[in-house]
């Protein structure tokens, strides 16, 4: 009977199928509902002035403090008074407090709480981050977030996707990073709105898992409800840790992950073949994150700030790329560099592995593992007319502070232009 | 159900973000109130004052892609706070359209040259918007100037206006 072939989404909403309100509409029923404290706190206010302040299943509710962390005021005080008080009303059992927390998009996988298959909500656009896994994973505002912790089903337009297909091989120096600027770059930031990117190709059968979080979390850039990667061998050795009860071996959860993978023969409403095989390190130069160019065409843009932290590239690998340019060197005199661990294992292990200690030594303030910067709320916002290297997702003007600018990079084009206090190419500062 | 009538608000250009909606800085507000006086602070675009233009105005008629960038329904409240439920566009953020709706607020979406030509016949000039929600359709008036259009939403968006939202809908369904 099921002959039509499907994408990975249309796979996962078939299996999550609750409701068809109207002809393009489905109501799907969610494995995970992410909670963190900014958009968490109006939706408990909300659900609480309605009478309906329950949970539809502790476990599957996640829940971090990480935008502003430790609190900078009364009020973001507040918000992770509200979250943790709400945590103990309900028990709920995942839930990372300061000390213990770590950007959400960072964490939450870092936790093995994706699985290939899965549907999962977050108040947070750059959920879309989770995809890497095979799931699907989607921003939501925080009606639907309160829809979600209530219910535990959310309603999304019948699911259309773009296939990028990702082919090539990358130069040194260029990254996930500068795939998915250059792709924004090409597609616009409504080049896939209200559809899911799905992502595939020898690149991407290449990348690490902390490289598919880099591509997938900036698809809501280019207006995509998700980005998908195809599960794979990859996935699993990923998962390996959190699954290996629940299989005998990895062949076994692989057969069981690959029942999401896309069908030959699936319907895409289009399909963009990128080959990155000349493609150079990529920089935004305005305030829209299609905004892209090579580095190589920016010409002399000095910096006042770097940053290297985020959901987008705060991870192990991104750290030790940043590391490796700055090893044994000083971040300019006219630059003041932060980096921002994303989570507490990121942490620790580049304590261990000495990436802390090199970055301190060249210069760079180390932070402990939030969003910060990232939203202009702490720990590096900018001053009106200053200009941030950042190896965040957006550029939005006065993002990061009121007319501050910021340019969107890789960890390693980040690393190099902290040593010269311009925008640069990492490959002038290959690793000692 | 919310009132979806009123004077227009031109915003004449694309891509207009949710940090400029509402920056980001206010999202520490845990209550829907504190957000009125901060809706399009940041917003740059000629000859636009925030404080002057918005008063007395409930309807926003815009360009492509309103409402991209981050999925804060602080940017729906924000509107709603300062009396706006409905926003004309060529095209939304797949984010803020949802929360709109979810808001049992409205945010419709006309053909770019339906947009173009309300732009060319009223912009600059003071235009009323009044909708009729069960026959689907806008009257948009001037002084000198009036036109029919109809536009079309969803059932499920039209369930959600009607019952004032999804967690209403919702809770009465799942
Ligand atoms: S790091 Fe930045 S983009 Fe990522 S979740 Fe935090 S604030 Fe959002």
């Amino acid at each position: 009977m099921k002959s039509k072939k499907r994408t990975i989404a249309e796979k996962i909403f078939d299996f999550h199928h609750i409701d068809t309100p109207s002809e393009n509409i489905r109501v799907i029923s969610l494995d995970a509902v992410f909670c963190h404290e900014i958009t968490t706190p109006v939706a408990i206010a909300d659900l609480e002035t309605r009478g309906m302040d329950k949970v539809f299943d502790t476990s599957k509710i996640k829940v971090v403090i990480d935008h502003v962390s430790p609190a900078k005021d009364s009020k973001t005080a507040m918000q992770g008074k509200i979250l943790r008080e709400w945590v103990r009303k309900h028990k709920i059992q995942d839930f990372f407090d300061i000390g213990r927390n770590g950007v959400c998009h960072a964490i939450f996988p870092e936790k093995g709480f994706v699985r290939p298959g899965f549907a999962i909500i977050m108040g947070d656009s750059h959920t879309c981050t989770h995809g890497a896994f095979g799931a699907f994973a989607a921003g939501v505002g925080t009606t639907d977030l309160e829809v979600g912790i209530l219910k535990g089903v959310c309603a999304f337009k019948k699911p259309e996707s773009i296939s990028v297909k990702i082919t090539g091989a990358l130069h040194e120096g260029v990254y996930a990073k500068d795939v998915i600027l250059a792709l924004i770059g090409k597609i616009g930031v409504n080049g896939a709105t209200d559809r899911v990117i799905e992502f595939s190709g020898q690149v991407v059968d290449n990348m690490t898992m902390d490289q598919r979080m880099t591509l997938c979390n900036m698809a809501v850039e280019a207006g995509a409800t998700s980005g998908i990667c195809a599960p794979d061998r990859v996935t699993v050795d990923y998962l390996w840790k959190f699954i290996k009860d629940q299989y005998s071996n990895r062949e076994e959860a692989l057969k069981e992950f690959r029942r999401f993978a896309p069908d030959k023969g699936a319907d895409y409403t289009d399909i963009i073949n990128f080959d990155v095989s000349s493609l150079e390190p990529q920089v935004t130069f305005g305030y829209k994150p299609d905004q892209v160019k090579p580095v190589s065409e920016m010409g002399d843009v000095k910096i006042d700030q770097v940053y290297i932290g985020s959901c987008t590239n705060g991870r192990l690998e991104d750290l030790k790329i940043a590391a490796s340019i700055i090893k044994g060197r000083k971040i300019s005199d006219s630059v003041r560099a932060i980096v921002s661990p994303a989570t507490p294992e990121i942490f620790s292990k580049s304590i261990e592995n000495g990436i802390i200690k090199d970055f301190m030594d060249s210069g760079f303030c180390v932070t402990n593992p939030t969003c910060g910067a990232c939203l202009g709320m702490s720990n590096g916002v900018l001053a009106h007319g200053e200009v941030c290297a950042s190896t965040t997702n957006r550029n939005f003007n006065g993002r990061m502070g009121k007319g501050g600018m910021i340019h969107l990079m890789s960890p390693a084009t980040a690393a190099a232009s902290a040593l010269t206090g311009k925008i640069t190419n990492s490959k002038y500062y290959s690793a000692t | 159900m919310k009132n979806f009538t009123g004077k227009v608000l031109f915003l004449d250009k694309s891509d207009i973000n949710t940090d400029e909606i509402i920056p980001a800085k206010y999202l520490t507000e845990i209550t829907k109130k504190a957000l009125k006086p901060y809706l399009l602070e940041d917003l740059v675009l000629d000859g636009f004052n925030a404080e002057n233009d918005i008063k007395g105005k409930s309807v926003i008629i815009t360009r492509d892609n309103f409402g991209c960038g981050s999925s804060r329904e602080h940017a729906p409240w924000a509107l709603e706070m300062n009396g706006f439920n409905l926003v004309i566009a060529s095209g939304f953020a797949r984010i803020f359209r949802q929360n709109m709706f979810n808001c049992g607020m409205m945010a419709v979406q006309l053909e770019e040259k339906i947009i173009d030509r309300i732009f060319n016949n009223c912009a600059g000039k003071e235009t009323l918007v009044q909708t009729d929600l069960d026959s689907k359709i806008f009257a948009i008036s001037t002084d000198d100037f009036s036109e029919e259009i109809s536009f079309n939403i969803s059932n499920f968006d039209f369930a959600l206006v009607k019952a004032g939202g999804w967690v209403a809908y919702a809770d009465q369904k799942y």
